[in-house]
């Protein structure tokens, strides 16, 4: 159980990087984009044609696909979010939702539906681990996404805490309307956002692809295990996106070390667990505090 | 609310309009095609009906109260897996459909206490998360043999043509029904408190609208309409896979002919839904390429034409056969 | 010459007209206040003027260049400031990265942090604050300054003095008096009518979304711009151009 739970922390970290993109266009732009996880995807098999058809190693292929999928997601910003944006929250779900199912089948289309992995491109890093006292292995390839998972939200931090464009950013989060008056373009801040968030999406990708086999139709799955991790760890906080993805990691692997059916399950009921919770409280807020709610339901 | 005041507004017309009239004969006529058309016809008709149906029920869902679910195939898949059940514990299989449905509908109450407090992109993935979580739960069910999946072989028991037919009625039946129910409801008190509620729902709750009683209502019906779209997919296929009954593919479908056809309209998802059937009846044949192509039409229409044909038509010409839309008397 | 001018501007909120055929000037270097009643439009018109409202026709020039067709920043970086009504400012950023984040995007000038805390000594103790925890004087010192790191030609105060102590509007309007005394024009809109008078080069009354009366401070009489106020007087409506 200890090492389910060590498993699971590791884990998180990859939930992380995969939902901190989502965390800051929901932030940063109010926009929840349903294609985030089939963008994931999609870098994951870029960085496979890298590999596999222009011989680049890895590490190169990945460092490649960032800035391409970056540029996707500005250009994704200017061309199809802002304009949904516009016309309220029905739309911009819409819209990315068929997104989605382009990029799934199109993907599908071009590399067919074998299962593919970077796992044999990176050599001992797939399988070797380190032994660690109380019977515990910790693979080195989860352990080394954690550390990028904690390093990529650092320089997240950095950037928004430090810099013009982090500022900028935060100030057109806080108030859109506020940040233009001080000069701030409100759409190239959200294009800047986007391109970030779509580039974190593709390096989440990638280190799926070096884990386990990856199709063109696990985008969804990687969308809700993300969303999940969001709301787990409270939305628009970067370093919640990290204690959300560990919450949501042990319990996916506490769940698969009971079964190994029980791996997403027990992901999907901690987050409506915690969503409930929320309610709860909102509730209990509503109506004048703990004591009134339980005197009231015994009345 | 004074119930004897005299309405500020009125909603459609009293008496059925002509477009209502047509639409009864319609179904009249399409009740007896089974008895002058051959077989690949009927089933082409159900699942024409299931669509319309689908659509009918996402449009009431989303296009009127506001609640953009990625989730409704959880009861599409819920409604399916109860009739599998029930008819293992020996109902009769026709009945056990229907009631397979409304249980499904029934799964629908607690799951509106806890998720319709969720507001927009919340509700629309907590629905999804919703529905993942039922396909995994029923993949545990011995019957259902996890990814496997089973088939409702009691259906064996009748002779094919008969079969066909009785689908084919139900399904009529029940696309009709809940058509006809829908338009019902929007007609009446609750339909214009919904659309209140979408396009505000603070200011609908400030002005003495129930909207948690509203929505509920509503998700209810929508689940029951796709729980039954549901069930007439599993007499129709005869096999049930978790993967297929809970795939979010039928969310694609819903937003796709809802979207093309015109949210928000009445008439405007069964046009979808006509023309999501003959697309998929062309293009059906080219497989991964055809989807990725009603994704990127959907996108299109979002961007574009985001009130639909219907609505694009309407806004041009002024018609309108089965009004929906407030009017000053 | 005049350094902004407004003409026949129209604006509103769907069927509803704020701001009709709206048109007044401001000479460089000093200080007009707009005063009217609640709803009057004042909002609404400096809004439009800065370009976070889109007017429905008229033109707002800013040393005779046409800014109609340009959004916000764009007008920021042309020289038009706005603090907002309810200061909006950045709460969960501290006073200091408020005032940066103006710099950083506003027009480029002279005004930076320093010459800020100068000119507003209120905010001093508190840049290292988040926005959200400051009184209210230093949330509308802190918008203030946020306006001038963008280093505009004209500064338009929505809401002045609302809300505030008697002893922060005093400290405010030393530090504004301070600012024209440097040459800023400054456009205001003022609840309080003798702060109004006392501090304005020039006033205009606003009434439903028309000038009701328009002059030089010394030149209106009290009962006139009473009328003006409350739409009292039709003859009002005509304006006493002093």
């Amino acid at each position: 159980m200890l090492d389910a739970i060590v498993q699971g922390i590791l884990l998180g970290g990859y939930y992380a990087i995969l939902a901190a993109g989502l965390s800051l266009m929901f932030g940063v732009v109010r926009f929840i984009n349903l294609a985030h996880g089939d963008l994931a995807m999609l870098g994951a098999y870029l960085a496979l044609f890298c590999v596999e058809r222009l011989g680049l190693p890895v590490w190169l292929a990945v460092a490649a696909t960032l800035p391409a999928m970056a540029a996707l997601g500005w250009l994704l910003q200017a061309t199809i979010f802002a304009r949904t944006l516009k016309a309220g929250i029905l739309l911009p779900l819409l819209a990315t939702f068929g997104l989605g199912a382009v990029l799934q089948n199109g993907m599908f289309g071009l590399f067919g539906s074998d299962t593919k992995s970077l796992g044999n491109h990176i050599g001992s890093l797939s399988w070797s681990s380190w032994q660690v006292p109380f019977d515990i292995s910790v693979g080195k390839l989860p352990m080394f996404t954690f550390v990028v998972a904690v390093f990529v939200l650092g320089a997240l931090h950095l950037l928004l805490a430090r810099t013009k464009v982090g500022r900028a950013i935060r100030a057109t989060s806080i108030d859109p309307e506020a940040a233009e008056l001080v000069g701030i373009e409100a759409a190239r801040v959200h294009r800047v956002a986007a391109a970030i968030a779509v580039a974190l999406a593709a390096l989440a990708g990638a280190f799926l692809a070096m884990r386990a086999l990856i199709t063109p139709y696990a985008g969804p799955a990687q969308l809700i295990f993300a969303f999940e991790a969001v709301v787990i760890g409270g939305i628009g906080s970067l370093w919640g996106t990290l204690v959300g993805g560990i919450v949501l990691g042990i319990a996916q692997s506490l769940g698969a070390w009971l079964s190994p059916q029980f791996f997403q399950l027990a992901g999907h009921v901690i987050f409506l667990a915690v969503l409930g919770a929320r309610l709860w409280r909102t509730h209990v807020a509503e109506h004048g505090g703990w004591r009134n709610v339980v005197s009231g339901v015994r009345a | 609310m004074n119930e004897n005041a005299r309405p500020i507004f009125t909603v459609a017309p009293r008496r059925a309009s002509p477009a209502g009239w047509i639409a009864i004969v319609a179904v009249a006529m399409l009740a007896v095609v089974p008895l002058l058309c051959g077989g690949p016809v009927v089933d082409k008709l159900t699942t024409l009906c299931v669509y319309v149906l689908l659509a009918v029920m996402w449009n009431l869902l989303a296009g009127y109260a506001g609640l953009v679910s990625v989730g409704q195939q959880a009861f599409f898949g819920l409604g399916g897996y109860f009739a599998l059940r029930l008819v293992e514990a020996g109902l009769p299989p026709y009945p056990a459909l229907v009631a397979g449905a409304f249980a499904s509908a029934g799964i629908a109450v607690p799951i509106s206490l806890f998720l319709l407090r969720l507001r927009n992109g919340e509700f629309a993935i907590a629905m999804w998360v919703t529905a993942e979580a039922f396909r995994l739960l029923v993949m545990f069910d011995p019957l259902v043999q996890g990814e496997t999946g089973t088939s409702l072989l009691a259906l064996n028991a009748y002779e094919p043509d008969l079969r066909r037919n009785l689908t084919y009625w139900v399904a009529l039946a029940s696309m009709a029904a809940m058509t006809a129910g829908s338009y019902w409801l929007l007609c009446r008190r609750i339909g214009w408190a919904a659309r209140a509620i979408r396009d505000d729902e603070d200011a609908a709750a400030s002005i003495g609208i129930e909207t948690m009683r509203v929505k509920r209502v509503i998700f209810i019906v929508a689940a029951l309409g796709c729980a039954l779209a549901g069930c007439i997919w599993l007499a129709s296929a005869i096999t049930f896979q978790p993967r297929t009954n809970f795939g979010v593919q039928w969310t694609v479908f819903m937003l796709f002919m809802v979207l093309v056809g015109g949210l928000r309209s009445f008439e405007g998802p069964i046009i979808g839904a006509l023309l999501f059937f003959a697309v998929q009846e062309i293009f059906g044949d080219f497989g991964a390429w055809y989807l990725a192509g009603l994704g990127a039409v959907a996108v299109a229409f979002a961007l574009y034409l985001p009130e639909g044909i219907w609505g694009a038509l309407r806004s041009r010409t002024g018609i309108e056969l089965m009004p929906t839309q407030v009017k000053h008397p | 010459m005049n350094l902004l001018d407004v003409e026949n501007l129209v604006a509103g909120h769907g069927l509803l007209t704020a701001v009709r055929d709206f048109s007044f000037s401001v000479a460089e270097g000093t200080a007009l206040a707009v005063i009217g009643a609640n709803g009057a439009g004042k909002t609404t018109l400096f809004r439009t003027i800065s370009g976070v409202h889109r007017a429905q026709s008229g033109c707002v020039r800013l040393a005779g260049r046409d800014l109609s067709a340009m959004a916000a920043p764009k007008r920021v970086a042309a020289g038009i400031a706005m603090v907002p009504e309810g200061r909006r400012l950045f709460g969960d950023m501290t006073v200091r990265e408020n005032l940066q984040v103006a710099g950083e995007h506003g027009r480029k000038g002279p005004w930076n942090l320093d010459r800020v805390i100068e000119a507003l000594p209120a905010l001093e103790p508190v840049m290292d604050r988040p926005a959200d925890v400051l009184s209210g004087g230093q949330r509308q010192a802190a918008a203030i300054g946020r306006a001038l790191m963008c280093n505009p030609r004209v500064l338009l105060l929505d809401e002045v003095s609302l809300g505030l102590s008697p002893v922060a509007v005093d400290s405010l309007y030393r530090s504004l008096a301070l600012l024209r005394d440097a040459g800023a024009t400054m456009v205001f809109v003022e609840q309080d009518l003798d702060r109004a008078l006392a501090f304005a080069d020039r006033i205009v009354c606003m009434l439903e979304g028309r000038i009701a009366l328009e002059g030089r401070p010394e030149r209106l009489d009290r009962s006139a711009i009473t009328a003006a106020y409350f739409g009292l007087d039709e003859r009002a409506g005509e304006g006493v151009h002093a």
